[in-house]
């Protein structure tokens, strides 16, 4: 290519054109919510908070139930909003209600029990259907990490996030599962970097490095903080906001000791741990 | 992905190219128009493709992070980036002249240029730091100045942004900087202290007051890493003239420990208004380094090398405030001037680094001319500074937390206001005017402060006296209170309806 044609080449590109205006109806606002774990009071102050900011597209992260006390209100939310053009994939929790074989604590394990027994066939359907993981433009969606999705590993470290990062091919990955918020970001060297982000400060997914974006749980924070966590992400300008909402904590609370599930299940939402 | 090139005419994203102003290691630097937007435009354009040096493009990218989310006459004004998937460029407004760089030939300066110079360089740290961010690379090549004489930090590639991911973090084996200039702490990987921009200015200070660079100019890591237990000669051994309260300063700056240092930049440029005001400590006097034992103990104990918890810039921040009180020592009452002390106690007692100035005005005539001397022949000045002083002694503040100032005014409120602008003052607290008749013929020097301060103003009242209450007003304030409705906060437990 010659000089003038590079330059040429910009200028088409660039400024306000017919293209842009194209661009401008694909705009989209995605809510990104995972690790919901059937938390009515901090998904629907968590749903509410993302129409206001004027998201217009939902993608769940998976595991809708387990630990909480209102699994057939959340999988009929969440049910509805796919139906309406949402995107969801499936979580270890979600799984291990079709699988009873999945591996748990003991804890997680008598919610699931619990849980298994309030869905509707209809409802486990929904849940056991979900795909482990889904790629939409350059973004990929998963509830635990890329390389092996179905091992649920957790992303504790630059190392973990880089063997999420080197396994796919999309340039921003998206994954729940830890309930601990963070981003961790890969150079064109391999260089790794992680963040633990400010709530509320937008953070550009710069296009020259690729990113792994771990969002905290709506339903059962553990970064202590109790409020409820999900993000917002502009396609656009690649941004992503994370966001916390404070919600009714009490009374989720009281739902899980008022169905005889764990204590400490209820008692661990108040901290946020 | 094919590498575009850039030449004078071309457009990039409504900006026509002109000239290359300079061209350097990191990046060219193009003078850029685009229709609509008048002042002259600069575009900064890495010399790099994606794949390439990394440190130019991790600083590239910082730059494009930070650059877009900072404001005032601080630093320059950001109008576009553009990133690696096409043409990476930041476009931002030009200030002319040179950078500090260029008086490096008229080394040393007298101390009163350096201070003020420094002074001003402090004053926009202070700015940055309130912006989250911390410079990491203060040198003279990294300062120019407004025509208006505000000191413009330029180059944020090394910089470090609170709450945005650091992508310099896990990049380099070495700390990435320039040498002569680098804090300790940045040697053992501290990129969240913003009081390593403190060090730097003072490494800066001092080499544009003695003609000396304090650690030399070794480049070399081992060379370096002297500064963690070495001091450098005080510069009253090489001035003798060296002003004490200068020294104190300097010293202060290039402490070991940041924890030593000023707490804030706000402090530092506080500092170096007011010489007068210093509170000098043996530092000021030092003539040698610290002995042997000490640098030994330094460097095999040493509390920097101690793991440390993440700092968060705001809360550090907020923790080293200007507190200004202003005293009217001769028409205030004693029950309001104990209120006053009162309310600085308090807020004393919750920040410890927090700094104190008390403030007073000596009114001046419109017409008359003021003799500085009283009917007695008494200096009106330093009784003023000295009933400031009588004033705060119960506090038992350290010297270094309290200054004094006695401001001269035809108007009390503005003198107040401008003190808090120049002094980047965080925080003022002023007494109710009393009786009500001057304050109907003066107009409230309280309401003025509180209604145009920058800062959070508290007006302070004595506490009154059941007594003094008319029973009509009273059955009022009751009325009142019962009608006005619940505020609605925290738990919403017992509410049945939301």
């Amino acid at each position: 290519m010659t000089a003038d044609n590079a330059w040429c080449l910009i200028s088409v590109n660039s400024g306000a054109g017919a293209e842009d205006i194209v661009f401008a109806e694909e705009i989209v606002l995605l809510a990104v919510f995972a690790d919901i774990h059937a938390n009515r009071q901090a998904f629907g102050a968590c749903l509410d908070f993302a129409r206001v900011r004027g998201a217009e597209r939902i993608i769940f992260l998976g595991d809708f139930v387990g630990y909480g006390a209102d699994p057939e209100w959340t999988t009929d939310v969440a049910m509805g909003l796919v139906d309406g053009g949402a995107i969801a994939v499936r979580g270890n929790h979600d799984n291990a209600i079709g699988t009873p074989s999945e591996t748990m604590n003991a804890e997680a394990q008598a919610a699931i029990e619990w849980t298994r027994g309030r869905l509707s066939a209809l409802q486990r359907r929904f849940l056991a259907d979900l795909p482990l993981t889904l790629q939409e433009d350059d973004r990929l969606y998963v509830h635990s990490e890329a390389s092996n999705p179905s091992r649920w590993r957790y992303v504790q470290n630059t190392s973990d996030a880089a063997r999420s990062i080197v396994a796919t091919s999309a340039n921003v990955t998206f994954c729940g599962h830890i309930h601990k918020p963070a981003l961790y970001s890969m150079s064109s060297a391999a260089k790794m970097t992680s963040f633990v982000p400010t709530s509320g400060v937008s953070v550009q997914l710069l296009p020259g490095r690729r990113w792994l974006a771990v969002l905290g749980s709506v339903g059962q924070p553990r970064d202590g903080n109790p409020a409820a966590s999900f993000a917002l992400y502009d396609t656009s300008s690649r941004e992503i906001t994370y966001c916390r909402v404070a919600y009714d904590v009490e009374a989720a609370a009281m739902r899980i000791r008022e169905n005889g599930l764990p204590h400490w299940l209820a008692d661990r939402l108040l901290v946020g741990r | 992905m094919a590498k575009l090139s850039v030449l004078s005419g071309a457009v990039i994203d409504g900006f026509t190219i002109g000239e290359c102003l300079h061209s350097g290691g990191m990046a060219r630097l193009w003078s850029v128009t685009r229709p609509g937007i008048d002042v002259p435009l600069l575009m900064k354009i890495p010399r790099v493709s994606e794949g390439e040096d990394p440190a130019a493009i991790v600083s590239f990218e910082m730059e494009q992070m930070i650059l877009p989310r900072l404001s005032g006459p601080h630093v320059p004004a950001c109008y576009a980036t553009g990133d690696f998937a096409r043409q990476a460029y930041v476009v931002i407004e030009v200030i002319p002249g040179k950078t500090l760089f260029s008086r490096l030939g008229d080394l040393p300066l007298a101390y009163e240029e350096a201070s003020v110079i420094v002074g001003k360089i402090a004053m926009a740290l202070a700015d940055l730091h309130r912006q989250n961010v911390i410079h990491h690379d203060i040198k003279p090549s990294s300062i120019m100045f407004r025509a208006s004489g505000e000191a413009v930090l330029i180059d944020f590639g090394l910089s470090h942004h609170n709450q945005l991911p650091d992508l310099l973090q896990e990049e380099f084996r070495l700390p990435y900087g320039t040498a002569p200039y680098m804090a300790p702490e940045r040697l053992l990987g501290v990129r969240d202290d913003p009081r390593s921009d403190l060090f730097s200015l003072g490494v800066l200070l001092y080499f544009f007051t003695t003609g000396q660079r304090p650690f030399g100019e070794s480049e070399t890591m081992r060379g370096m890493r002297r500064r963690l237990w070495r001091d450098p000669h005080p510069p009253r051994k090489l001035k003798a003239d060296y002003p004490p309260w200068l020294q104190e300063i300097v010293l202060r700056c290039l402490e070991i420990e940041p924890v030593w240092r000023h707490p804030t930049a706000s402090q530092l440029a506080f500092e170096l208004a007011h010489p007068d005001q210093v509170k000098l400590t043996a530092r000021s006097e030092r003539l040698n380094r610290d002995p042997l034992s000490t640098v030994l103990r330094r460097r095999f104990n040493g509390s920097l090398l101690q793991p440390r918890a993440k700092a968060d810039l705001a809360a550090q921040l907020a923790s080293g405030p200007i507190v200004a009180v202003a005293l009217d020592t001769t028409e205030a009452s004693d029950t309001l001037n104990e209120a006053l002390r009162v309310t600085a106690r308090r807020i004393l007692a919750t920040v410890p680094s927090a700094r104190l100035a008390c403030l007073n005005v000596l009114k001046l005539g419109r017409v008359t001319i003021d003799r500085t001397l009283d009917e007695e022949g008494n200096n009106k000045h330093i009784e003023r500074l000295v009933s400031l002083r009588h004033w705060a002694s119960p506090l038992k503040l350290d010297e270094n937390r309290l200054t004094v100032h006695v401001l001269e005014a035809v108007d009390p409120a503005a003198a107040i206001l401008e003190f808090a602008a120049a002094n980047h003052v965080d925080h003022i607290v002023i007494g109710a005017r009393q009786h009500s008749l001057a304050r109907a013929l003066l107009g409230s020097v309280s309401a003025k402060v509180a209604a145009e301060a920058a800062c959070t103003v508290t007006v302070v009242r004595p506490p009154r006296l059941a007594s003094l209450h008319e029973p009509e007003s009273v059955s009022e304030k009751q009325e009142e209170a019962s009608t006005r409705p619940v505020a609605r906060t925290g738990s919403s437990k017992g509410s049945p309806g939301w």
